[in-house]
């Protein structure tokens, strides 16, 4: 399972973060980091963040 | 085996490709009321109307997900197991996802010269788009209303907003966070018209204004009416659900009949579900995107796995207005006291922390994302 966040369609809403804080964390400049090392064992919750994600920024490969 | 879809806005498509993803094999109907594919709605008070946005991103529909398409052919009535669509088709179902959304809200009484428009659907926003000149007048001081006059400065328009109370977004954001967004819209050229209503519109061929319940008349030559939505339930009459102040479901959204029973293999997600929220305590029906998104997704897998997970989303919000994102996160509407735990209400960055009864029951942030997650964090976790 792969994760990438489109740096053009992403906001900064951090909807992400909320639905899995360990894999994706917005930092003081409102920039998104990936966690990619936790994407696997957390896969419900990187579909929940894909889910909420208003821009749709967030692209899941199985 | 065939699911019905009735509704085919964001809360509609989800659940369908929810459905897909979770498995279910069968024929599968999304019916929706507007001619158009699943779209987003958002941009249409926002970059749709000034150019930002081209109507091609707004799809959100695609081909991998197999679905056979009602479109520009509403649900008109439930019997039974059967869905009734306008042209008179019958749909008989082992399934159905009732996510029929809302309608614009006019107020009783009012003339609707050419000119006068609602905005809730992609045709409304061109219709909009197209007739945007001159000096608008909003009514109504909610999210779209405030999302519009931003959009009118951003486009050269003059702009002014009439809602009977006090300050813009007053019964979501408070008083205190009101006060703020009335300003940062008046020092962007938004004229408030507050406390007040129109009482009735002038000019017959075309609106040249409208006259206040203060007696005042307003010029303008585009008014719309932006004084919010009611759930689609229409087509539910005699239906035997609970339609009361929307379509009643569970904790696990499956609709439930007039004596409080669920009805089986029926659920409903988006604008038109008041369910009962496990950790809200009460029935709710939220009317924010997130809630339409992850809604449906859960809708979804009730209706194919039974109740297992009770649909706790906490509602969230945001909205763009005047350059700034405001977030928000909660209940805060149901505040009684509010504190600022970042930044302060002169600037255009804080985040205000909402309490009843010394329980935190909401945050809203201007400009904070960051931190607004982690109010996010505290609220769930309190």
């Amino acid at each position: 399972m792969n994760v990438e966040v489109d740096p053009v369609l992403c906001e900064s809403h951090g909807q992400c973060e909320f639905a899995a804080p360990e894999v994706f964390s917005l930092d003081d400049e409102a920039v998104l980091h990936i966690d990619h090392g936790s994407v696997a064992s957390l896969r419900e919750a990187v579909h929940r963040a894909a889910r909420a994600c208003p821009t749709r920024a967030i692209r899941i490969a199985e | 085996m065939r699911i019905v879809v009735a509704g085919a806005g964001l809360a509609g498509w989800r659940a369908a490709e929810a459905l897909r993803a979770e498995g279910f094999r069968g024929d599968l109907v999304v019916a929706g009321a507007e001619a158009h594919r699943p779209y987003d709605r958002p941009p249409l008070s926002k970059g749709l109307l000034t150019g930002a946005t081209g109507e091609s991103t707004l799809a959100l529909s695609d081909s991998d997900t197999e679905v056979t398409w009602r479109l520009g052919n509403p649900v008109a009535a439930l019997r039974g197991r059967t869905v009734v669509l306008e042209d008179g088709e019958e749909l008989d179902f082992t399934g159905l996802v009732i996510a029929t959304g809302a309608t614009p809200v006019v107020p009783a009484g009012l003339n609707r010269p050419p000119g006068v428009h609602v905005l809730r659907t992609l045709d409304d926003a061109r219709a909009l788009r197209a007739d945007l000149t001159g000096r608008v007048l909003v009514l109504g001081a909610g999210f779209i209303g405030c999302e519009l006059a931003s959009t009118c400065r951003d486009l050269g328009l003059g702009v002014a907003v009439a809602d009977p109370l006090p300050h813009p977004l007053v019964r979501v954001l408070g008083e205190d966070v009101a006060r703020r967004v009335e300003r940062l819209h008046r020092e962007r050229g938004v004229r408030w018209l507050l406390g007040t209503q129109v009482v009735r519109f002038l000019g017959t061929d075309r609106v040249t204004g409208a006259v206040l319940s203060d007696g005042r008349v307003v010029r303008a030559d585009v008014v719309v009416i932006a004084t919010g939505v009611r759930p689609a339930t229409g087509w539910l009459a005699g239906s035997g659900i609970d339609v009361s102040g929307g379509v009643r479901c569970d904790e696990y959204l499956r609709v439930l009949d007039e004596s409080g029973a669920v009805v089986p293999g029926v659920v409903a997600a988006g604008d038109v579900a008041r369910w009962t929220h496990p950790l809200l305590g009460a029935p709710v029906r939220v009317e924010h995107w997130t809630t339409a998104a992850l809604g449906a997704a859960a809708a979804a897998r009730t209706l194919l796995h039974g109740p297992q997970t009770p649909f706790d989303a906490v509602p969230s919000f945001w909205s763009d207005q005047c350059g700034l994102r405001i977030q928000g996160v909660g209940l805060p509407g149901r505040g009684e006291h509010v504190e600022l735990v970042h930044g302060d209400l002169a600037g255009d960055k804080f985040v205000a922390r909402y309490s009843a009864g010394g329980r935190h029951v909401g945050s809203v942030a201007f400009g904070l994302p960051r931190q607004l997650a982690l109010e996010r964090r505290r609220l769930t976790s309190a």
